[in-house]
């Protein structure tokens, strides 16, 4: 490590006042923090906490590893499924693996690529440090890609959450939308073709899958045809088991349960993220779907509201986006309601609008604009509470 | 009693032993205008050096406060007025008589004065300026009546001292005190109670007692009065440490004013930690000196959350009963942030440690991550233990919007009371900092 510093040490006056290359002193800072935590000491309190952003935006990462890791097997999968090939679960472990691996490990690279060079470049710019925020979004834009989505589309995606999203607002900290959401809410809008239909989620060459194989998620044929039509899909199964497992088609991260959960768990234990907001949407969305299901609509007919939870990117949404701390409700009751609203919501558009096919994405952004609002009105009962015991 | 469950215990290496350190009293003691809030940067001096003073003469005072005198703590020469910037002075430093003189002002009972003359003999004595007034936390006011006034009886900071030693044999000083404070207010003295609080504090007549328990900030006085009887807009109570009570009190019973203080020496860079007798204003030199394991130390007067650095040959704070002494972190660290290569203590579960709770750590100055905008919330409300939202009044601070301020209760806080949420913050905001510009902001323009 000493050679590290020394070498460091030699670099750091060409960025420092006077340095050819000052302009570009916060890159290097970047880098430079990235692999040493800086000597500076505390004024204030004397004593500071152990954890600062870094270790924070770590742990959500690790967090997302179990989905990441279990993604691209799944990518794998369904592409060897859609072939007719390794259809046992535990068939060809490492070529799936591999495959899927080669699928998704280049959209992590250019989502990571892309924004991390734009937040560099904007930190160059109006001299500030190079905050950390994109370490999360920078995996969690991956995770909600169809495996078959162009480099170019997640680059661009990319490029227009970070800007208008993130960097148009101030930075970390500043934003008021999700920035992971936003780049999937971009390709939705401008790209529809690429996210949604049937084959978007199996990766490989559709002239080459068996006949009769659709790439529909179990949300899409559960749609219209309620769980009759989930317990008869010739060459998937779609039951309960293999949507907590999660071996269906769908986004990269979003299939699995069980990693998801394990996900949850790591966020939960930690304190990074919040239980109350995880808690409120599980609550809001089961009690919309025990309601739809009690007035016995055709649409997702027979859909236990447990099954709607497993179902698309429920639980995804739930533990990675909504608990998005910049973008929550940042008050302890704020946030039950702003959770209880995104699971209504969310469970609202799946249901109800024939539109879109997953609600998640824009119950979450809906929810994020009201999140101040929420906010403002708890801290207004609390100042109300404080003037009257006043007077 | 009130069980507090929010708060956090930190948890340090370099407990005071429950033993008296066996250095000798020190040669200089000093007056710091700076310790006390509201004060001018350049008070108005009677003494100047070469002057000649006994404990309990004036040494100077704030022109815009002029019946409180600020009195020395012992007798001897004042051998330096120490400035700082723009001649603002910074110590009145005094070589102390080996054996001490004190002025005599005379006797008064303390159950049978009156307000008027209890309030002139502690103004005339400088025993005033132990008295400490919220909002706000500066000098008590002499032209106003407090509502209450509180004496917290335990201190939760970590190594802070514990009271058994410390109002050991005060007991009549400690209760004459108490009955002296019951005069100058027009409601009750309130004290705060600890676990195994000791019998000088539960055995104390005329006053209203109510237990505690619960982590850091329990012990806060701030914390105590939220949840007994909060202060309103327009409302002034006041606040004293234990030891000073029993001071106020032998300046009625005895007449003169005799600051004996004993301060827990502590830290985990010190050689021995334990108690000293000596007095206010002590030079924290002849505890600190031959007793330091190495130099790369930062010499804290007060608790490591909210106490003022002074150096080796700097003084113990007008309110200070606390000398700490900390490790300096300014050493880089690699990937400190991902490989931690000493443990820390955190709020988070994100460190191993937290697999031992009754972990006490080794600790240092380091930042440990660099100022950020906020991104976590949350975090503030689990270390504040009272009915507000600490993130949303540090940025109305930050934006000066006064009715938010003040609706979202500035003037029931001061620094001590947030000074774990500047602990825990994942963005280390200077929210002690912050706060003290509110506070300012309201009490000058409010």
């Amino acid at each position: 490590m000493k050679l590290l510093e020394n070498l460091i040490g030699k670099v750091k006056p060409h960025f420092e006042e006077g340095g050819k290359l000052h302009q570009y002193y916060y890159g290097f800072e970047a880098l430079e923090t990235f692999l040493f935590v800086p000597a500076e000491t505390s004024h204030g309190t004397h004593i500071k906490d152990g954890i600062d952003l870094k270790r924070t935006m770590f742990t959500v990462v690790i967090a997302m590893i179990p989905a990441l890791l279990f993604g691209m097997w799944n990518v794998g999968h369904q592409h060897f499924l859609a072939m007719g090939e390794l259809t046992a679960l535990g068939d060809g472990l490492w070529d799936k693996f591999l495959y899927g691996a080669i699928k998704v490990l280049p959209i992590v690279v250019v989502a990571y690529g892309v924004g991390l060079g734009i937040e560099f470049l904007i930190a160059i710019i109006r001299k500030h440090p190079v905050n950390e925020g994109f370490l999360v979004s920078g995996m969690l834009i991956p995770l909600v890609m169809p495996p078959t989505i162009p480099l170019w589309m997640v680059a661009a995606s990319t490029a227009f959450a970070v800007i208008i999203g993130k960097e148009a607002f101030g930075g970390t900290g500043m934003n008021i939308l999700n920035v992971a959401l936003l780049s999937r809410v971009f390709i939705f809008f401008a790209y529809p073709t690429y996210i949604s239909g049937d084959l978007v989620w199996i990766a490989g060459d559709p002239s080459l899958f068996i006949d009769g194989f659709s790439g529909a998620t179990p949300l899409g044929v559960a749609y219209l045809g309620g769980a009759e039509a989930l317990a008869n899909v010739a060459a998937h199964d779609y039951s309960l088991m293999s949507m907590i497992i999660g071996t269906v088609p769908g986004s990269i991260g979003e299939t699995s349960a069980i990693a998801v959960g394990i996900g949850a768990l790591i966020l939960l234990f930690t304190g990074i993220a919040s239980w109350r907001v995880m808690f409120s949407v599980v609550v809001g969305a089961s009690v919309t779907a025990l309601i739809f299901s009690a007035a016995d609509l055709a649409l997702f007919k027979d859909v236990p509201f447990y099954e709607h939870l497993l179902m698309g990117s429920m639980l995804f949404a739930t533990v990675f986006m909504a608990t998005d701390p910049v973008t929550a409700a940042q008050t302890t009751k704020g946030k039950f309601i702003y959770g209880f609203l995104i699971g209504v919501f969310g469970m609202i558009i799946r249901v109800l609008n024939p539109a879109y096919p997953e609600g998640w994405m824009l119950a979450i952004l809906l929810m994020n604009v009201f999140a101040p609002t929420i906010d403002h009105f708890v801290v207004q009962s609390n100042i109300k509470r404080r003037v009257s015991r006043a007077l | 009693m009130i069980k507090l469950s929010r708060g956090f215990d930190i948890k340090l290496l370099g407990k005071a032993e429950h033993t008296f350190l066996p250095a000798k009293q020190p040669t200089f003691f000093a007056l710091k205008p700076t310790d006390v809030i509201g004060v001018g940067p350049i008070p108005k001096l009677v003494v100047e050096a070469g002057s000649r003073v006994k404990a309990g003469e004036p040494l100077f005072y704030d022109k815009l406060m002029p019946r409180i005198q600020f009195c020395s703590p012992v007798s001897g020469v004042v051998t330096e007025i120490r400035r700082a910037a723009k001649r603002a002075i910074a110590e009145v430093v005094i070589e102390a008589d080996a054996d001490i003189q004190f002025h005599d002002f005379g006797k008064l009972d303390p159950s049978s004065v009156s307000r008027e003359a209890a309030v002139e003999r502690l103004l005339e004595s400088g025993a005033w300026l132990l008295l400490r007034q919220r909002p706000f936390n500066v000098a008590a006011n002499p032209d106003e009546t407090p509502r209450d006034i509180f004496v917290s009886c335990f201190d939760t900071a970590p190594l802070a001292p514990d009271a058994s030693v410390t109002m050991a044999g005060k007991e009549a000083a400690f209760q004459a005190g108490v009955n002296v404070l019951a005069k100058l207010t027009s409601g009750s003295v309130h004290l705060g109670l600890g676990p195994d609080a000791p019998a000088v504090f539960k055995n104390a007549t005329g006053v209203k007692s109510t237990s505690f328990s619960g982590p850091h900030p329990a012990g806060n006085v701030g914390v105590q009065i939220h949840h007994v009887a909060p202060i309103g807009k327009g409302e002034v109570v006041w606040t004293i440490k234990p030891q000073d009570v029993a001071i106020i009190g032998t300046l009625f019973t005895e007449g003169r004013f005799d600051t004996e203080r004993t301060v827990a020496v502590t830290g985990s860079e010190l050689k021995t930690t334990g108690y000293f007798k000596t007095r206010i204003g002590a030079s924290v030199s002849s505890v600190i000196s031959g007793n330091l394991k190495h130099d790369n130390v930062r010499i804290v007067s007060g608790n490591p959350l909210v106490g003022s650095i002074v150096g080796n040959d700097g003084f113990l704070g007008l309110y200070d009963d606390q000398i700490t002494v900390l490790e300096e972190g300014n050493k880089p660290e690699f990937m400190g942030w991902l490989l931690p290569s000493y443990a820390r203590p955190s709020l988070s579960r994100t460190f191993l440690s937290f697999l031992r709770p009754n972990k006490v750590y080794h600790v240092n100055t380091n930042n440990h991550g660099e100022e950020r905008a906020y991104v976590m919330s949350g975090q503030y409300e689990q270390v504040v233990p009272m009915d507000l939202y600490p993130q949303y009044l540090i940025k109305s601070i930050l934006y000066s919007d006064f009715e938010q301020m003040e609706g979202l209760g500035i003037y029931e806080v001061v620094e001590e009371d947030l000074a774990l949420c500047e602990f825990v913050c994942t963005s280390k905001q200077p929210v002690q900092q912050i706060l003290r510009s509110g506070l300012d902001l309201v009490r000058t323009e409010g």
